[in-house]
């Protein structure tokens, strides 16, 4: 029984396939980021590898299913939509709105959003209940809402989706790095900075900061395909970018009246939308297990 | 002792509280010189951690607030300093190391960044140089193969090798004054020793002057020349280690003797001190410590006691020493 609990012991049975798993869950994500990759490049050279014009008409040829169904031709891979549209050509358009869109609302959104957080945190007190209030508030108001706001009083574009998920989304990550920074402000390392010369500004830039940046890397993976969920249903509402541009979420609204008779024309921009995103929350999980200093050197 | 390096005149720090204002300390003064080690006892809120953050003016804000006193550093007012100033003064002139040493590295970065901080700020050294004056650092507080350390991240290292990196860290200036609040709190009997041993050997090479805090006796009477000890937010009784330690004069103190086990000692049982340590909103209106005094008076209840020179550099704040 002794020497049994011993070889156990010995072997760490519990431990070992941990380790094992952590491992392997943190070998690079060759999927997820090959997916991101291809993407950012179809995008980048949408004028080079789309195959036709996205905006181009042509009637006659309206609802062409795929190249596999037997009325299809590689003329149009994917078939076309109600307007005779090349559909990888407006996929290939779309993806250009779609990343732009989820990356740079949640690079605006997060800057300041980590920097109410950081302010909140540090200062405490009246500041950090002032903030977290607005924060409180901003929150409670819907996103679709305010889009559709804007949609109806600016005019739907893309810089006012851009704006109107940005102007809410901040929030939650003021929310994310406040906490944070509270659970750092009590560490030891920030009272030692602070008795070793350490101003605010200091304190801020170099012990908080490189502190919440895991935090808020992981954060600002997952909520790129948030973000582009979130635009998809506004262009699917009618209130995000206007029509013609291709973005994949109204051409999912453009082809819902269909579904049952042309489903490619809703389906494939639905498969772009769920490649990325699943894509991005992927690589987010993969990041949130490796940035940490802890597992790096296992 | 010459000129001290650190005078603290009087000095007042209140917190205020939704339950009032508490006096965390209350007309404290003391000195320190070159090489010198004053000890700070206390139990937990009697204010030395307050007296010491009241040094560096680091109080928690907005609750806390230093009313009055003076802090001299060498003879130049620190209260009277701007806050700019003052953030010029920590670390160059007053270092700390305080408790926790499993937090008190910044996770992040390499050992080696952390270290070369404060030297590349202090000395405005640059490159090579400046690598070479950290590893000297780190080989100063005895970390072996200091080279390689520097490279090495803060969980890779032991608690007590933490605690030498910030020791190493708090010499970097140098300073003149050093405040070690509690630092061997959380390491191991053996660990502890060394550290305390690493301590006095800097503060000898660099004639620091020190302010021990801590409510470890046996850690006073090896590191400190001097003891103060508080409670309530006063001293109730300062001097010489070896004095204090043979004739205490304050009941308190006495009670805190009684209270540490002895080797070889008859009496098996060890002296508790009665009752709870006082709330500090609600003082008593005379001696702080007379509802658990065991040689209470009438007097005590009703005055505060004052400075009473027991012995040469030795005083106390009790009737019992009232020539009557």
């Amino acid at each position: 029984m002794a020497a049994e609990s011993a070889n156990a012991t010995l072997a760490l049975p519990g431990v070992e396939p941990t380790v094992g798993a952590r491992r392997a869950r943190r070998r690079w994500p060759v999927i997820s980021t090959s997916i991101i990759a291809a993407f950012v490049l179809v995008a980048l050279l949408a004028p080079l590898v789309s195959p036709a014009d996205p905006y181009e008409q042509t009637l006659r040829l309206r609802f062409r299913p795929p190249v596999w169904d037997e009325r299809g031709s590689w003329q149009h891979p994917l078939g076309t939509d109600r307007l005779g549209r090349d559909l990888l050509a407006r996929i290939v358009w779309g993806s250009r709105v779609s990343l732009a869109a989820g990356v740079i609302t949640v690079l605006l959104a997060s800057a300041f959003g980590a920097a109410v957080g950081l302010v909140a945190g540090y200062y405490g007190g009246r500041v950090d209940a002032f903030l977290m209030r607005v924060t409180d508030a901003t929150l409670s108001f819907p996103v679709i809402l305010l889009a559709l706001i804007l949609a109806v009083t600016v005019g739907p574009s893309f810089t006012n989706v851009v704006i109107a998920i940005a102007v809410i989304l901040w929030a939650r990550y003021a929310r994310v790095i406040r906490g944070q920074v509270l659970t750092l402000m009590e560490l030891d390392f920030i009272a030692q900075a602070r008795v070793a010369g350490a101003g605010a500004g200091r304190i801020i830039m170099r012990h908080l900061v490189p502190n919440t940046m895991n935090t808020l890397v992981v954060l600002v993976t997952l909520q790129v395909g948030y973000v582009i969920i979130l635009e998809a249903s506004l262009s699917f509402l009618g209130a995000g970018i206007p029509p013609p541009t291709p973005a994949w979420g109204s051409m999912i609204a453009e082809g819902r009246d269909f579904v049952t008779s042309a489903w490619w024309v809703s389906f494939f921009p639905g498969l772009a939308i769920l490649l990325v995103v699943l894509a991005f929350n992927l690589l987010g999980d993969w990041l949130r297990d490796t940035l940490d200093p802890k597992l790096r050197q296992l | 002792m010459a000129v001290p390096v650190i005078e603290v005149k009087d000095l007042h720090t209140h917190l205020v509280t939704r339950w009032g204002t508490v006096k965390a300390v209350d007309g404290v003064s003391f000195s320190v010189g070159e090489s010198e080690t004053l000890g700070l006892v206390g139990e937990s809120g009697s204010g030395k951690s307050m007296t010491c953050l009241s040094i560096v003016r680091l109080v928690p804000r907005p609750a806390a607030r230093i009313v009055s006193g003076e802090v001299l550093l060498d003879g130049e007012d620190l209260l009277a300093r701007s806050e700019r100033e003052m953030q010029r003064i920590r670390g160059r002139k007053v270092a700390m190391i305080l408790q926790d040493p499993m937090s008190s590295l910044n996770p992040v970065f390499s050992v080696g960044m952390q270290v070369r901080e404060p030297v590349a700020a202090y000395h405005g050294l640059r490159g090579r140089a400046l690598g070479r004056r950290a590893a000297e650092l780190l080989a100063a507080v005895k970390i072996p193969s200091p080279a390689a350390r520097l490279r090495a991240f803060p969980h890779q290292l032991s608690g007590g090798m933490r605690q030498r990196v910030v020791g190493a860290m708090a010499i970097a200036a140098p300073p003149r004054l050093l405040i070690a609040d509690e630092p061997t709190t959380s390491l191991d009997l053996t660990i502890q020793a060394q550290y305390l041993a690493l301590l006095k050997e800097l503060q000898e090479r660099h004639r620091l002057a020190m302010i021990f805090v801590t409510h470890n006796l046996g850690i006073v009477a090896r590191m400190c020349d001097r003891v103060a000890v508080m409670y309530a937010g006063r001293i109730v009784e300062m001097g010489p280690v070896r004095e204090l330690f043979t004739a205490p004069a304050h009941p308190y103190t006495r009670a805190l003797m009684e209270s540490v086990p002895r080797l070889g000692a008859r009496r098996e049982l060890l002296t508790a001190i009665d009752g709870q340590p006082p709330d500090l909103a609600k003082l008593p209106p005379g001696c702080a410590f007379a509802p658990r005094c065991a040689n209470v008076m009438e007097r005590c209840r009703v005055e505060a006691p004052p400075e009473i020179a027991v012995s040469a550099g030795h005083a106390t704040r009790c009737w019992l020493h009232v020539p009557a």
